[in-house]
């Protein structure tokens, strides 16, 4: 008898570990595929006021390209990436490129000190939790999104990223018509 | 044991891929009290290992906090863990002091951020060294090498939401 139950138990055992190794995995991947599940999605549109109050308005920068990059002070990459957007801004801006920086600061004050000292060549609103959420959770910056002239999310860049990798892509989308 | 054992030398490994990687790094944050490779090496915590920790026994759970920023912990954060105040702020290491005051110094205390990646986090050492010198004698710090996304959330291990 008690041999037969230790196979039994064994088996039972290994089903339980294949279930919960698969509730595991679909843990694991459900905010995986909450982020990927923006790629060649319509991006979700918001608005916001920049810190020199003017609008931010996702919606009317259809027909452009936008590089939407959420950033924050406290982000050491993320302040070598800035100079390299802000010249973009200016090499491409008339063939249609548009960079929006969303900061996900706490308070406004830290922004306007970096904005102060970096100048970004293009706007930066606050962001916020729900904004984040919007994006499929905002858990780590940099994060970079390339948003096609329809308004199709076509690129996400977590982490620190080649730059030239990102004006490659970049560069590909300003040439689709 | 073999798991610990295994568990330590991932840790390791990660720190020596860390380093071995310059490339990417500031100089500023290779050295000095604000790196978080100022953090001993055996004061620092795997995600697999804080999860079961938290999975196991109430008594011997560690108190979890999040140092750094609250945009990011309203989100998503640890289950069970408090948000304590940014750790390369002032204010929020006045808020850290605040919130461990009254605790005895063997409190089980892990501290985490991952705003960035490891190499670059501007809190976690300084709140790490606030609690140091606070007398706090069982203090670690959650090695998240990318991100709060990559390495605890799109493991699967359990998140909660909100402030």
């Amino acid at each position: 008898m008690g041999g037969r139950a230790g196979p039994a138990r064994r088996a039972a055992q290994a089903g339980a570990v294949s279930i919960a190794l698969l509730l595991a995995g679909s843990l694991l991947a459900a905010p995986a595929q909450r982020a990927s599940s923006l790629l060649n999605r319509r991006a979700p549109e918001f608005t916001r006021r920049d810190l020199n109050g003017a609008t931010v308005d996702l919606a009317r920068l259809r027909g452009k390209v936008v590089l939407l990059d959420f950033w924050a002070t406290w982000c050491a990459p993320c302040e070598v990436e800035m100079p390299a957007f802000s010249a973009w801004q200016r090499k491409y801006g008339a063939q249609g490129l548009q960079v929006v920086g969303i900061s996900m600061d706490d308070s406004p004050a830290p922004v306007r000190r970096a904005v102060g000292r970096l100048k970004p060549a293009y706007p930066v609103a606050m962001g916020d939790a729900q904004l984040g959420e919007l994006y499929g959770g905002v858990m780590g910056l940099p994060l970079v999104f390339l948003i096609d002239r329809r308004g199709v999310v076509r690129a996400r860049y977590q982490g620190e990223t080649d730059l030239k990798r990102i004006e490659t892509r970049m560069r590909e989308l300003l040439a689709e018509r | 044991m073999k798991t610990r054992t295994i568990l330590k030398w991932a840790g390791a490994a990660t720190l020596g891929a860390m380093l071995l990687a310059p490339g990417k790094m500031h100089a500023q944050q290779w050295s000095g009290p604000g790196s978080a490779f100022s953090i001993p090496h055996e004061a620092l915590v795997q995600p697999a290992a804080l999860d079961r920790l938290l999975r196991g026994p109430k008594a011997e759970r560690p108190l979890v906090l999040q140092v750094g920023s609250h945009v990011l912990f309203e989100e998503a954060h640890i289950a069970g863990a408090e948000y304590a105040g940014p750790g390369s702020q002032e204010t929020g290491l006045a808020a850290l002091r605040e919130r461990v005051q009254g605790l005895a110094r063997g409190t089980p205390i892990v501290i985490y951020c991952g705003c960035c990646p490891w190499n670059h986090c501007p809190n976690i050492a300084p709140a790490y060294r606030q609690l140091q010198e606070m007398g706090f004698v069982h203090v670690r710090a959650l090695l998240l090498a990318e991100n709060f996304g990559t390495d605890w959330m799109n493991k699967g291990y359990p998140v909660a939401h909100g402030r």
